[in-house]
């Protein structure tokens, strides 16, 4: 690429800026940033420790709370591997093999991003609620979907489902086929390939989509409100948690928990940021 | 070094293949003009990882919108109509767009400012402030619902200082804009950035022998290079804006007319068992992301056009 030849523009004397603009520019910048994403990340910390530890801990060990700790584990544990599945599985069909209407199939693949997690639940609701298609079966086979762990794992499901797959298919695009071509012709069987050829060679770009979509399935919070039901204890994910405990004026252990979710946010960020400096081609596909 | 090793296996392998390799894409040509859709490929899986995509797709994602879409359906034109155009409806779809455009429109410049910065400067902890422009993606929307409104409230860190100056911020559309504008910020950063890092300096140095002063420059020259990806930073931001739901209702006060935005009036309906209203509200929410789905592919595809066109 060209850019990548000629000198970056911050070294181009004529190209640079004077003193002033980059000095002012930069603080705008800065601030505008410290404003809108760093202040409301202190706030959650900032208001869960108001009181100090013990409250702190006191609404984190909380039966209620350590439900909702385990149900969004729960869900994270069955949405984040079926979807890893589903991606590689995606990735390998769209990156390995030539076929027509490939870029309709990206797109319908990406659709879950573009739709509001508000209609992501609805959906479900539509089909499995009592009033929607297959509400009467199933209640006549005493099975409930909606309102209970199911349905929070199928609007999971919808609003991660692109992750591991969007990430994979432009890596793996850029790989090319030969290495597994070569492998094949040696007389490697398919799995072979993919755990020896493959899999070494997108595992950071893997790990990289994995984290999103782990980060994304813990904390949604619009898909999961709408089937969920809200039942204390029993179909509270964590984010749910969180918005009871602040309706209830319950602020530090709202923050409490929030805190948590912060704190895998940071954790991803870190990770990401990680993996993007070490190994930012192998992650992303770009510069090959 | 293991890693290292295999590469080199896999090098040496590929060379002696090559002509195993060229028989066999010979012979796949052949079957190629047999009329088959998928070009024959020496590597193995086509069926069961499409088969397990198809089906996957088509249970999780494909089928519950075909059911909104057949429920919709089911209202009829003038049903789907009489539970849209209630005054109620059309000021929460008033609400959403005025708020998602304004938001979108305040990230399209910051976004470009942070993009600039981020990428033509250099100043200490710039690694930490690249990472921080993604944490809007990662922070969960409840968290940073009730961060905003506790900072917004009258006896928030900002709140205070906004109140003293007669400005009301939370329970109110402004608050609205600002939550959106926390969500919808890395979209604008993140398109701009990699256009912006590949702009070629030739340009600009051509421009500013001419004698064009460097705001010339910025105006004349980077500023329409950049504009395809301004604009599909513009249309990812209003898009996130109008579905966005958890940071949004923490902070808005949600008052029928004023600040209740489309997604939540969509909860309101489903929690009163009136399907037929969540239906229609919800089939034109995604009527509406389809189109702007729509409109965000052509933008890139401009962009893309442009790009190699440099």
């Amino acid at each position: 690429m060209l850019s990548k030849a000629a000198p970056r523009h911050a070294e181009r004397p004529v190209l640079r800026d004077p003193l002033w603009v980059r000095w002012s520019l930069t603080a705008l910048a800065l601030g505008f940033l410290a404003l809108f994403v760093l202040l409301p990340l202190l706030t959650v910390f900032a208001e869960a420790l108001r009181q100090g530890f013990a409250p702190y801990f006191e609404a984190l060990a909380e039966p209620d709370a350590l439900s909702a700790i385990r149900l969004t584990l729960l869900v994270a544990a069955i949405a984040v591997p079926a979807n890893l599945a589903f991606g590689v599985a995606a990735a390998w069909a769209i990156t390995k093999f030539e076929f027509s209407g490939k870029s309709f199939l990206i797109t319908l693949i990406d659709l879950p991003f573009s739709v509001s997690p508000v209609i992501s639940g609805m959906v479900y609701v539509l089909l499995f609620g009592l009033h929607g298609w297959f509400g009467p079966w199933l209640r006549a086979h005493d099975l409930q979907v909606v309102f209970a762990v199911p349905g929070l794992v199928l609007a999971t499901m919808f609003v991660t489902f692109p992750f591991v797959a969007r990430e994979l298919i432009p890596l793996m695009q850029s790989q090319g086929t030969e290495e597994e071509e070569a492998a094949a012709s040696l007389g490697a069987g398919g799995w072979q390939i993919f755990w020896r050829v493959t899999l070494p060679n997108i595992r950071w770009g893997l790990l990289y989509g994995v984290l999103l979509c782990n980060a994304r399935a813990m904390g949604e919070f619009g898909a999961v409100s709408v089937v969920s039901g809200h039942i204390r204890g029993q179909t509270n994910t964590m984010p749910l948690h969180v918005e009871i405990l602040y309706n209830e004026y319950n602020f530090v252990a709202a923050f409490a928990v929030a805190s948590l979710l912060a704190l895998l946010a940071l954790v991803t960020l870190a990770a990401k940021s990680v993996l993007e400096w070490r190994w930012g081609e192998d992650v992303s596909g770009r510069g090959h | 070094m293991s890693g290292a090793g295999a590469n080199v296996c896999n090098r040496v392998s590929l060379a002696s293949a090559l002509t195993v390799l060229q028989e066999r894409a010979q012979r796949g040509a052949t079957r190629e003009n047999r009329g088959m859709h998928v070009r024959y490929s020496v590597l193995p899986g086509f069926g069961p990882t499409l088969g397990l995509t198809l089906t996957w797709l088509s249970l999780i994602v494909l089928l519950p919108l075909a059911a909104l879409a057949i429920h919709a359906a089911g209202l009829g034109w003038s049903g789907f109509w009489h539970e849209v155009l209630t005054p109620r409806v059309l000021a929460a779809f008033r609400v959403s767009f005025t708020t998602a455009f304004a938001a979108a429109l305040i990230n399209l410049v910051f976004g470009l400012l942070v993009a600039w910065v981020l990428v033509r400067y250099r100043f200490p902890g710039q690694r930490l402030v690249d990472a921080l422009v993604d944490l809007p993606f990662a922070l969960p929307t409840a968290v940073a619902g009730i961060a905003l409104s506790s900072l917004y409230a009258t006896n928030g860190w900002i709140g205070a200082i906004l109140a003293g100056w007669g400005i009301k911020v939370a329970f109110t559309p402004l608050g609205i804009v600002m939550a959106l504008t926390f969500v919808g910020l890395p979209f604008v950063v993140r398109t701009v950035e990699p256009v912006l890092q590949d702009l070629p300096a030739e340009e600009e140095e051509a421009a500013m022998s001419l004698g064009a002063s460097r705001w010339q420059t910025f105006s004349r020259v980077i500023l329409p290079a950049l504009a395809p990806a301004l604009l599909t930073g513009f249309a990812l931001a209003f898009a996130r804006g109008l579905g966005e739901y958890g940071s949004v209702i923490f902070i808005a006060g949600n008052m029928p007319g004023i600040s209740e935005i489309v997604p939540l009036l969509i909860i309101i309906k489903l929690e009163q068992f009136n399907y037929h209203g969540a239906t229609a509200i919800g089939t034109m929410m995604l009527m509406l992301s389809f189109v702007l789905l729509l409109v965000i592919n052509l933008l890139q595809s401009w962009m893309r056009t442009r790009h190699h066109a440099q």
